[in-house]
């Protein structure tokens, strides 16, 4: 047992500090830090400075101009970002195509969309839910038909995030309705400024747009922007998910909510004293620090395993159902620092003509309490991790 | 015992549900016709009903609409305290006239009698934070400090204030739960005085606006339980209703327990509204606390137990989901209530 980073992990941790010190505007910081909504602009920005240092894809090889750094170095990477309130780096593209691209892509799909991912050309979104498709997401129903040298792609995406910004969408599609579930899909690239693709913003109860609907009728999309074999989707969608899954504990967030949530309560007042004095908060606070610190080693005893060799398997739902539990009980406590100053709310839609009060200089934590009911919903819900792990640990028992 | 609504207030609770079901155009006038407003305020004062079980009605199915109508803030506080002024409030009742109470300050959090706000005779300078339907006031009632330092109980007066008054400033903004609050600015603005001496007729009538919103949080949270039931039976995921999932129905059910435990209290708050001060702020307090609890639980699980769709502004559960959460910022929250029932208890 070693609970210590080592030097030249600590020696990382300080060129990351630096790095950020020098490149991150406090402008870009605080909008971050008060949920105000980034603009395309802010994440092409925050893209542009971490892909000039070669650190925007920390899980790409280095063949394909990524860091490659291990797991202990990705966790100190992603934990100071979060602790600076940085832009977190959209997954889309870098953490979940690239991968699928760089194992099952052909070399001249690699070729020509890696690079174009560094440099932001494309932005890329998630085509996989539909309405019918949430968490049984096999039972998806875009069709792709194969006319020629193309497919013809009708069907209906869903809850599409920042699909607004986005000029390419991969999907799983369905090209053999015959075959069982799992093996008749097929996994696309379509081109999000071709004839038949309609993207609709749908509005969260935060007042926000991150998600869309996106319609496609009749898209002719080139069978070259078959990703692997047909129907062999399945396969690459579940590879993908595995790195979706990568900082999955997301524990540089809650260590920076909860720095927050002490900063917010050191200013808001109770009975004439700050709030964070009042003890039945500071017990509030307490509590998720302890689970925090605890969660902390959690994520560095399975990701360390991860970075051994063996890859994060199942563990990947412990860390999900805790880390997504504590995010989401931060969100709660911030807002509940605030009192009665919670309510102020600006919409995206509406835009408020007065400047909203915000005495604690907390932001929008209604809204960002609200935003995060997300956590326990996507990238599997809580209730299939669960699923997943019960139904392992049932066959493991046998 | 009994635990039966009395006829009358059973034929009101369903005018009113008839009504808000196909509500439109000026509902505010077609309450107050409804005799909704009435309801609130005793026979003495003007009115017809005024007890807890009046208001317990009233609001319960004001919070089953997917409307949100200011009714707490623009009749039920800034009545009760007309009427503890001496002031008559037919126009209130009627509906022709709006109020709206400026109390809360910044450094007051959710303590009734942190009062900065300072008046000269009768000239106010303060500032009031998040005032809930200050716009749609013809005139604003205002608590100001004649003497004392902030948190004295003594020393708390109010006044009415008319809304093109120099030195009045409002600047509004909408509110997450829906409808418009807005900081109110006051800089030497002349004023009426209304009760020199306001702490207890303060606190009176913040345990029935308590009341009133627990109230309203019960039937939102009826509807949220209805949702979620009939989506579990409907949504499919892999070929069966996601309602076979013991997974999600168990914790339905927990959910049912929470709203029962919280409709309890309701009856519990209601009964105790006429009580003496300790009693029923010992009420108020319990109630309110189990209501900010219960609410976290019925909002949140509601919202998980719908998946994605659940978190969407078009879909009404989203909506109910977020006035349960943003109710246990008003008029105390959880852990304000918690401290108040213990000291209340202890005294
Ligand atoms: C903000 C947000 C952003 C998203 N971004 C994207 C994106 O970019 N791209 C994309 O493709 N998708 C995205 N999603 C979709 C997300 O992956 C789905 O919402 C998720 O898979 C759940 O599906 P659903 O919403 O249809 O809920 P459902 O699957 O209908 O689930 C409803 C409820 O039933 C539960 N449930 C389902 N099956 C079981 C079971 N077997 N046992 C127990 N409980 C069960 C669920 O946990 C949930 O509580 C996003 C979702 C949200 C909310």
């Amino acid at each position: 047992m070693d609970l210590s980073f080592n030097e030249e992990d600590l020696a990382f941790r300080a060129e990351v500090q630096d790095f950020i010190a020098q490149k991150l505007p406090a402008e870009l910081a605080d909008k971050v830090r008060l949920n105000k909504g980034l603009s395309k602009a802010d994440h092409d920005f925050w893209h542009a400075q971490l892909n000039e240092k070669g650190w925007l894809a920390p899980n790409w090889p280095k063949r394909f101009g990524g860091a490659e750094w291990g797991a202990v170095r990705r966790h100190i990477f992603e934990e100071e970002c979060a602790l600076a309130f940085a832009p977190r780096i959209v997954p889309f593209g870098l953490a979940m195509l690239g991968p699928v691209l760089q194992k099952f892509g052909s070399q001249e799909q690699q070729d020509y969309w890696l690079p174009r991912i560094l440099n932001g050309d494309d932005w890329w979104c998630q085509g996989y839910s539909e309405p019918g498709a949430g968490s049984d997401l096999a039972a998806l129903k875009t069709r792709a038909v194969r006319d020629g040298d193309h497919y013809v792609v009708n069907g209906q995406k869903t809850w599409t995030t920042l699909g607004q910004h986005a000029n390419m969408i991969f999907c799983l599609v369905r090209t053999d309705v015959e075959a069982k579930k799992q093996e008749g899909i097929s996994f696309l690239l379509i081109d999000m400024d071709s004839p038949g693709v309609e993207v609709r913003p749908i509005t969260l109860i935060d007042g926000g747009v991150e998600v869309n609907e996106v319609w496609l009728t009749d898209v002719r999309v080139p069978v070259e922007n078959l990703v692997g074999e047909e129907n062999k989707g399945w396969t690459y969608a579940k590879y993908l998910l595995t790195h979706e899954r990568t900082n999955i504990a997301g524990v540089g967030y809650s260590r920076a909510g909860l720095d927050n949530v002490k900063r917010i309560a050191g200013r808001a007042m109770s009975g004439g004293r700050p709030l964070i004095e009042n003890p039945h908060f500071a017990a509030r606070v307490a509590q998720v620090e302890i689970d925090l610190m605890a969660m902390s080693t959690t994520n560095l005893r399975i990701i360390s395993k991860a970075a051994a060799g063996q890859a994060p398997g199942i563990e990947s739902s412990l860390l999900k159902i805790k880390g997504t539990q504590i995010r989401q009980e931060i969100t709660d406590l911030t807002r509940r620092a605030v009192g009665p100053q919670a309510l102020p709310f600006v919409s995206e839609e509406v835009e408020s003509n007065t400047p909203l009060p915000d005495a604690f200089d907390a932001g929008a934590v209604a809204a960002s309490y609200f935003n995060n009911r997300k956590l326990s919903i996507f990238g599997g819900s809580n209730e299939i991790q669960r699923e997943i792990y019960a139904k392992q640990m049932m066959r493991d028992a046998k | 015992m009994n635990f039966e609504l009395t006829e009358e207030r059973q034929m009101l609770q369903d005018s009113l549900r008839r009504y808000l079901a196909g509500a439109e155009g000026d509902i505010w006038a077609g309450l107050a016709e409804l005799g909704v407003i009435g309801a609130l305020f005793s026979e003495e004062q003007g009115g017809f009903g005024g007890a807890g079980f009046d208001m317990a009605v009233v609001f319960e199915e004001l919070g089953r609409a997917d409307l949100t109508i200011p009714l707490i803030d623009n009749a039920l506080l800034p009545g009760l305290l007309m009427v503890a002024g001496g002031q008559d409030v037919e126009g209130l009742i009627g509906g022709a006239q709006r109020l709206a109470l400026a109390h809360g300050e910044t450094a007051a959090r959710y303590d009734l009698n942190w009062v900065e706000t300072r008046a000269e005779g009768n000239r106010l300078t303060g500032e009031k934070t998040v005032v809930v339907g200050a716009e749609d006031a013809d005139s604003l009632i205002v608590s100001a400090r004649h003497s004392g330092v902030a948190c004295d109980e003594q020393g708390i007066g109010l006044w009415l204030v008319a809304k093109d008054a120099p030195g009045l400033q409002i600047r509004g903004y909408d509110i997450a739960q829906g409808g418009r609050a807005a900081e109110v600015s006051l800089t030497d603005v002349e004023a009426k005085p209304l009760i020199a001496e306001a702490g207890s007729e303060l606190a009176k009538a913040f345990a029935a606006a308590t009341l009133a919103e627990m109230a309203q949080c019960l039937g939102a949270m009826d509807i949220c339980v209805a949702m979620t039931q009939e989506y579990l039976t409907t949504r499919k995921q892999f070929g069966r209703p996601i309602g076979t999932f013991q997974a999600l129905t168990h914790r339905l059910v927990d959910v049912v327990v929470a709203v029962e435990q919280a409709r309890s209290m309701v009856i519990l708050a209601a009964g105790h509204l006429e009580a003496d001060a300790k009693t029923r702020d010992l009420h108020i307090a319990a109630a309110k606390n189990l209501f900010g609890r219960s609410g976290r639980l019925v909002s949140e699980e509601c919202i998980q137990m719908h998946g994605g769709i659940g978190m969407t502004e078009e879909y009404a559960l989203g909506r109910y989901a977020k006035r349960i959460t943003m109710s246990d910022h008003r008029f105390g929250d959880t852990d304000h209530h918690l401290e108040r029932f213990i000291d209340l208890g202890a005294a």
